[in-house]
This record gives structure tokens, sequence and C-alpha cells, in this order.
């Protein structure tokens, strides 16, 4: 029953520990061990077949705030969402968000997320000033950039293998207000997109790209470009009005469909957009679809698979746009098809995934062997352009693309807990 | 915003109402027994705290009844008046290992029912006398009915249930709000030993809001989720002669 949040891959059968206690000593089991937080990775980083999985749910305690610095300390187990509703209306914010604020403290470290502010603040890694790993001898380390450096930049990034990670203290971001200013600008081909993007970048702390992923010939990579940055303006009175609803069932077929994809991409695309800056809540304009909770159901049964990659710069537009081809010559894509663009900034982890380039990131509804041969064409192109998949949205890549997107991997096993593993991990080392 | 006494305060449910009621601006007294995880909650609710509201604690094992007295004067020094009192403290007895000693099932009646009524009966001659406040206690489903498969739990939480019906029934002339609280399956650790698989399981965060929005509603009696009270009256409607053929 615990899966991940697309339902890929399928995995035998786990054993599931709570861990609640940050003085605890981890389970006394004979399986291997990985760490589940909030189940929201979209592949198996955090599953483990035939292992153990140690919840982290309960583990959500804060430890400590300083509301001058803003320095926060909590458990491994806090989702960002209970950071952001006790922060951000005393002024502080995350300096890193991924899409969705249902992630886990720990999760956010071991996969080092990312958000779309990366050409600003990199990844959420550099962020951390410390955390304490819990190793399966019973070791506590407490890791900074300044002590046990090795065991930091191996932890971020490091996909749960090293250990447990049971607190860490964040370092937030001042805020004005809890509002964003936000610029929506629609873009005719991919051309454009490159060019509205660059200078966007100067402006703006955070941009991201949506693209019509069915979109072919001189239409190809159309889309909608969205800035943002935090108001200056105080609005603190004005809060957000919440209005989640649920999906409640999963049906038998995907409803994300060619015919449901076509008619929704050409009306988003279409949709008359102001041309001027827009006042938005931060909810909305970071995390629109934590209001629609188990949205992963609306793929059906089968689930879905999420495909993302990193292209280095001088081969992103040729590669990018070879990407989009083969993606809407195949038909079938999500709107969640999703283009930014990651700086130079350099990571905190060994093994984390952003580095400087372009990143699309694009769901598939899971049609089997189809999209999985798919996924072999996206890959031949990811190669060629040395870019990277990352492990925190991977379902099936082979182990080669592993191998070669992350060079750091022989120097990383070292520091891997001889107790801990995961179904990707065997998966992508076999 | 009121003044809230928490018994249990660090089980999974009364964690998260303790969240809820701290964002909500409340004032709170926590009641545990283990002092490690009382000091995790505790600074925990510091945290999300506003620095004008009062978070007080005390450590003492609720079975103990004779310390039951002292921790409402402890918490009354904290809090000044006592509005709400939730009584969360509970443990899920192993069934088989009760039913081979007489020891383990008395203690666990003293657990699940005795200590939380005699927690119940000095809050409700608090309540009583300045006339208003409310008495929230968790019970269980189990209570509705005795089954096989945990007839300790389902005694002890059925006693518990029928106490506060009789303290609904006293205390509803004067004012006093007494909510009996029916979880269903809730993913706590206390239910680790549970496959937690369907559609019939729910999180604390779930439960904790269902309380409070019982609570503000007036409340008598919620089945946590609203789906509970449906199954449970078909379980209690199957005839005995049948029932006891079934496994349950």
């Amino acid at each position: 029953m615990y899966h991940s949040w697309n339902m890929n891959p399928k995995v035998g059968k786990q054993y599931a520990q709570y861990f609640s206690e940050r003085y605890q000593e981890l389970p006394k089991t004979n399986h291997s061990m990985i760490a589940y937080g909030n189940g929201r990775s979209y592949g198996d980083v955090c599953l483990n077949s035939g292992g153990t999985l140690i919840l982290t749910k309960r583990l959500n305690h804060f430890i400590e705030f300083d509301p001058t610095s803003g320095l926060l300390k909590c458990e491994s187990g806090v989702l960002l969402k209970d950071i952001l509703d006790v922060v951000a209306s005393r002024g502080w914010f995350l300096p890193v968000v991924p899409g969705t604020q249902f992630v886990t403290v720990g999760g956010a470290i071991a996969n080092d997320v990312h958000g779309k502010n990366h050409h600003s603040h990199g990844s959420f890694g550099r962020h951390v000033a410390s955390f304490e790993l819990l190793r399966s001898d019973g070791e506590r380390l407490v890791c900074s950039p300044a002590s046990n450096r090795e065991w930091f930049e191996s932890t971020v990034g490091g996909m749960g293998l090293t250990g447990l990670i049971t607190w860490a203290e964040i370092q937030l971001m001042p805020i004005q207000s809890t509002f964003m200013n936000t610029l929506s600008q629609r873009f005719e081909s991919l051309n454009d997109y490159w060019k509205l993007m660059e200078q966007a970048k100067s402006k703006w702390m955070y941009n991201v790209a949506w693209i019509d992923c069915l979109a072919k010939g001189r239409e190809l990579g159309r889309g909608v470009l969205t800035s943002a940055e935090h108001t200056v303006k105080p609005m603190r009175s004005a809060e957000h009005k919440k209005k989640n609803v649920s999906f409640p069932l999963t049906p038998p077929i995907s409803l994300v469909n060619k015919v449901s994809l076509t008619l929704f991409n050409s009306m988003y695309f279409h949709l008359p957009r102001p041309t001027q800056v827009v006042p938005l809540h931060y909810l909305p304009y970071f995390f629109p679809l934590d209001s629609i909770y188990h949205w992963n159901r609306m793929y059906g049964k089968k689930g879905f698979f999420q495909y993302q990659c990193v292209i280095p710069p001088q081969h992103e537009k040729s590669a990018v746009e070879a990407l989009l081809k083969t993606i809407s010559d195949y038909g079938l894509g999500s709107f969640l098809a999703v283009l930014k663009s990651f700086s130079n900034i350099p990571t905190a982890g060994l093994m984390s995934f952003p580095r400087e380039g372009a990143t699309l990131a694009l769901d598939f509804p899971n049609n089997g062997r189809k999209t999985l041969a798919l996924f072999n064409e996206l890959d031949q192109i990811v190669r060629q352009a040395n870019g990277a998949l990352y492990p925190a949205k991977d379902a099936r890549m082979p182990i080669d693309m592993f191998a070669a997107g992350y060079p750091a991997l022989y120097e990383f096993q070292r520091f891997i807990d001889p107790r801990f593993s995961s179904s990707f991990w065997r998966r992508v080392t076999r | 915003m009121a003044n809230i006494v928490i018994f249990g305060a660090t089980s999974a449910i009364a964690t998260e109402c303790a969240k809820l009621f701290v964002q909500r601006g409340d004032h709170i007294f926590l009641i545990a027994r283990n002092a490690e995880r009382l000091a995790v909650l505790e600074s925990d609710l510091q945290v999300r705290a506003g620095s004008d509201q009062r978070i007080g604690y005390a450590v003492a094992d609720l079975n103990q009844h004779e310390l039951h007295e002292r921790l409402y004067t402890k918490a009354s020094e904290c809090l000044g008046k006592i509005d709400t009192v939730l009584v969360a403290h509970g443990s899920l007895p192993d069934q088989g290992a009760c039913e081979q000693s007489v020891e383990l099932t008395l203690n666990e009646l003293n657990t699940n029912a005795l200590s939380a009524i005699s927690i119940l009966t000095i809050g409700a001659n608090l309540l009583e006398a300045q006339g208003y406040g409310a008495l929230v206690a968790i019970s269980s489903v189990a209570g509705d009915r005795g089954r096989q498969s945990n007839y300790v739990y389902g005694a002890a939480k059925g006693m518990l249930t029928l106490f506060m019906q009789g303290l609904r029934n006293r205390l509803a002339k004067r004012g006093v709000q007494v909510l009996t609280v029916k979880p269903g399956f809730v993913d706590t650790p206390m239910t680790q030993a549970f496959d937690k698989g369907g559609l019939l399981w729910a999180q604390p965060e779930q439960v904790a809001q269902g309380i409070l929005t019982a609570l503000s509603k007036g409340k008598d009696e919620v089945y946590l989720l609203w789906f509970w009270r449906w199954i449970m009256l078909i379980i209690k409607l199957i005839p005995e002669w049948l029932f006891k053929k079934l496994t349950l």
C-alpha cells in the first residue's frame, strides 16, 4: 500500500515501521531500510521492495525558530506546508519550494529539490544549515558545510541512502508579504521561449514555462511563461481563502487522453491573459495542484510517469527542440509540461540533479510499452546532449543513463549506509 | 481563544488537535506520561504559537488516579479558568495476550476506561460549577459492539461511551458540552501492526479537524470519519444469534 505519487513502478511487499521520535534507534530489522516521508516522489527512490520503509510521517515536530534570523530547526518529517503555514505570516519563506508543498523536509534534502528560482537561489540543499544523520550503527552525525562536510554533501541529493535524516536546520528567506506579483506571457514558438526566458531571468525571481506539448511545426514549443516575485508592499491582512477539492476515486482508465489533452492545451494556450502584473497569494501561485487532493488519480489505475531531464547549455536549444518534436509526434503527453532554466549556482550535494541548462518535465499516462518506448527515444536525445534524468521523478531509467548523469556515483557509494537501500538504487546500479 | 487541557497529549490524534488549537490562538496545558516526547511536543507548539499564547505541561502516568486532582490544579495555575478538557490517552491492547492474563486485561481496562472516567469526573464537577465549557473524550467505534478480535478494548471504550452519555444527560442542563469522539481506523503508530490498505483508514490530521469542527458546532457525538456511523449502524443491527457466528 505504500507507493509513490505516480503509482509506478509497482514493487513487491514492503514492511513499514514508524520512526516517530528523533531520539529513538533505527528499527531492528533484517531487511534493508529507506525513509518514506509523504510519498510524493514520482518513482521508487522512496520505495524498498522486500525491505523496510521507515515512516517519518510522525517525525514531524518543530524544534526551534528564531524569528529575527529566520533559522528554523525541525524534524525531518515536517511538511513544507507546515513550515509555510507557520512562517509565511511572520515574514519568512522557504528560499526554495518545489511544485507541491506536501513533501517532507527530509525528502527535500535527500532529493535536493529545486523550484522556479534556481537561477537566483539554486536548489534546496544550499539553504540547509545543518542536519543530523542517524546511521544504522547508531552513530549520529551532525552535518553542515563546515562539520562532517563529506557526509553533508553525500546526504544532500543522496536519495536517503546515507542514513536517516532526523532533523534539519533551514535558513529561511525574509518576505514582505504573502502575495506574489505575477506576470504571464504567451510565446508562439520555442525560439520565442528562449528569448523571453533570457529577459525574464534578470528581472524576476521565479520563472517557469508551461509548454503545449501537442503543438507541432512552427508552433512547436509554444506556451506560457509565468514570472513572479514576492510582493514588497505588505498585504498581510488579506489571507488566502482555501477552496480545496479532492479527486474522490480512481477511474478505471486515465482521464488524460488525446481528446481531453488537445482540448485543454488549446484552451489553456489561448486563455485571455492580463498583460500587466497581477497580485496572487503564494499558495495558488506555487502550488496550484495542491488544491486538488489526489489529483494523481485522474490518470486511472495504471498511474503515470514523469520524465524530467536537464540538458547542458551548449545543447539545450537543439535537444529541447528534438525532445518536444518526439513528444508531439507521439501525440500524448499531459497538460503538466514544464520548461525551466537552471543556473550554474553550485549544488550542495554530490548527487544533486540540478546543473546548468534547461530542464523539461512532463507527465505521461501509463500506456505500458508504448510509453516506455517513447522514453527510450527521449533517452537517446538526452544521452547525446550529455544530459541527465532526475531520480526523484524516475521509475524506469536505464543503468547507463544514471551512471552518465551522475559522475560522482563512485565517490558517493562510500557514504551509503550498509543497511540502507531502495528499489531505485538496486534498479539503477545492478 | 479558549483554555484547553489535554490528557494524553502525545497521542497522534491529540497532538494534531493541539496543533490546531494553537493555530487558532488557544492556550493549552499538556499532560502525558513520556517526558521526552512531551518536551518534543511542547517545543513544537512553542514554535507555532504567538508570543502571547500560554503553553504549559506536566508529566504524569494517568493510571495513577490520585494524581488527577493535582493535574487540574496545575492546569488552572497555568491557564486560569479551564474551558475545554480533552481526554485522549489510551492503548491498544493485545487481545490474545489479554485472554491469557487477568492482570493485563484489568490494566487495559484501567488505562482505557477507569483512568478516563476519573479524569472526566473531576472535570465535570469543575465545568458544572463554572457553568460553561466542554468535555471531550476519545472513545472508539470498537465500543459500539463487542467483537472477538478486540473486546477488551471494546469493553473499555464502550464503558467510556456510556459514561459520557450519562454525563451529557447531567451536564446538558448546566451549559456544558460533552462530546464523545468515535474514531474508526486511524493511521498512527498505535496501529502500526495493521496492514493499512483501503479507504477506511484516516489520518490523525483528519480526525483532529473533525474533533475541532464537532466541538465548535456543539455536537454530542461524532464518528470520524463520518462513514463509520453507518458502518457501525449496520454492525449494531446484526442480530446476536448471527453475530456470534461471525469472525469480526
